[in-house]
């Protein structure tokens, strides 16, 4: 729970260990006292220097009486998720600037959104070089992890925040050189239902699926799945074990995104890898 | 459960434009959550008790207008109303990635004093 309000948030996002503050502080704003009821009629009497070339011939003196009618109706019509689309477009500005191609990766937990990142970025080696920011509620080890496999990484503890917004995107963005990627992948918290809605400024949306899940998954997480421009399906080494509807699947996935382009892979094996090597060659000229 | 973000950027706009205003109070706050929005009503309306606590919006009502979806159909050249989120048209069984509506999820109006 949040020790500044007990409002039941958490306020421990870190960025490679380091907190940077986080959900919590946002709020503290919103919970500043009102104005102290006030008068209006302030006489302006302290000395304050004033450039000579800046006339003002307006009155300081405004006892503007408001009486405070009771109810009353203020007209807002604003965009929850504005403050992150612009971020995220600052984001996505500055991708472009660096010629940097950004992928947003989501799926749920297990799914091998890890697995399918390293076995693209070891065998890409050098013909791509590609750099990860990862999210996760705790623990560093999917960093360690690509790090050990010699790719540069930066985790997001997200403490128990569901999901990356840009803010936390554009701040762990700093620890990495950018200049030296051509790809940086935003590997998400593992989840189809809350990072659906943020956008992060990235360049495409990939959506992973594993074939243990169940053909009906993206009729089940219908948001998720229609934001995707990249659909890619998981484990296909296990999917006769697991008896997975192939046809099913891919005509559940093209019903919710029919515009996403589908790969079926096994990033263990390495099986349907070079489909979408070739789709990000492709992409990052 | 995003939506506690959600609401959380909610009250901060809410405050910031009661304050603007010279309110000390807010008493209600009426918002529009879409079909396909990836928010949950139910689950904003929990949220909002948590996150207004404090701040000038606590005890408020929060008045939600769902919006559904409305999406068109170019084969078929006209705009209709999915039974479900997966959006193919109930003429020609198409899907479309053409959303009209359904997506909102704004602050619309603040009732203060």
């Amino acid at each position: 729970m949040c020790k500044d309000c007990g409002c039941g948030l958490p306020g421990d996002v870190a960025i490679d260990g380091v907190k940077v503050g986080g959900e919590t502080s946002r709020l503290a704003e919103a919970k500043a006292p009102a104005a102290p009821s006030h008068t209006h009629d302030h006489g302006h009497d302290h000395g304050h220097p004033h450039d000579p070339d800046h006339a003002h011939d307006h009155e300081h003196d405004h006892p503007h009486a408001h009486p405070h009618d009771p109810h009353h109706t203020l007209s807002v019509e604003q965009r929850i998720l504005d403050k992150n689309d612009r971020l995220a477009e600052r984001n996505r500005g500055y991708f472009q600037a660096k010629g940097l191609y950004v992928l947003n990766v989501l799926a749920s937990p297990g799914a091998g959104k890890t697995a399918f990142i390293e076995r693209t970025a070891a065998d890409l080696g050098q013909r791509v070089r590609l750099g990860v920011i990862v999210g996760d509620l705790a623990t560093e080890n999917d960093a360690v992890r690509l790090r050990g496999r010699g790719i540069p990484a930066i985790q997001i503890t997200t403490g128990s925040v569901c999901h990356l917004d840009a803010e936390m995107v554009s701040r762990a963005m700093e620890r990495l050189d950018l200049n030296a990627l051509q790809v940086l992948v935003i590997e998400n918290v593992g989840n189809l239902v809350c990072p659906a809605v943020y956008d992060l400024g990235e360049s495409a949306r990939v959506v992973l699926l594993s074939v243990t899940e169940g053909e009906d998954k993206p009729l089940k997480y219908p948001v998720m799945f229609r934001s995707a421009q990249v659909v890619v399906i998981n484990k296909m080494d296990i999917a006769g074990a697991v008896g997975f509807d192939r046809e099913t699947a891919l005509r559940n996935v093209r019903r919710v995104a029919p515009g996403a382009t589908i790969f079926e892979v096994s990033a263990k094996t390495g099986h349907g890898m070079d489909a979408w090597y070739q789709y990000l060659d492709e992409a990052v000229r | 459960m995003h939506e506690l973000s959600l609401m959380q950027d909610t009250v901060i706009i809410a405050t910031r434009q009661a304050r603007e205003a010279g309110a000390h109070h807010i008493h209600r706050i009426m918002m529009q959550v879409g079909a396909l929005s990836g928010a949950v009503p139910e689950t904003l309306e929990f949220a909002f008790d948590i996150v207004a606590k404090g701040t000038m919006a606590e005890g408020a009502t929060l008045e939600i207008q769902r919006v559904p979806v409305l999406c068109y159909c170019s084969g078929c050249a006209q705009e209709f109303e999915p039974t479900d989120l997966v959006c193919e048209c109930a003429r020609c069984g198409r899907p479309s990635m053409d959303i009209r509506r359904g997506r909102e999820l704004h602050l619309t109006s603040l009732e203060v004093s």
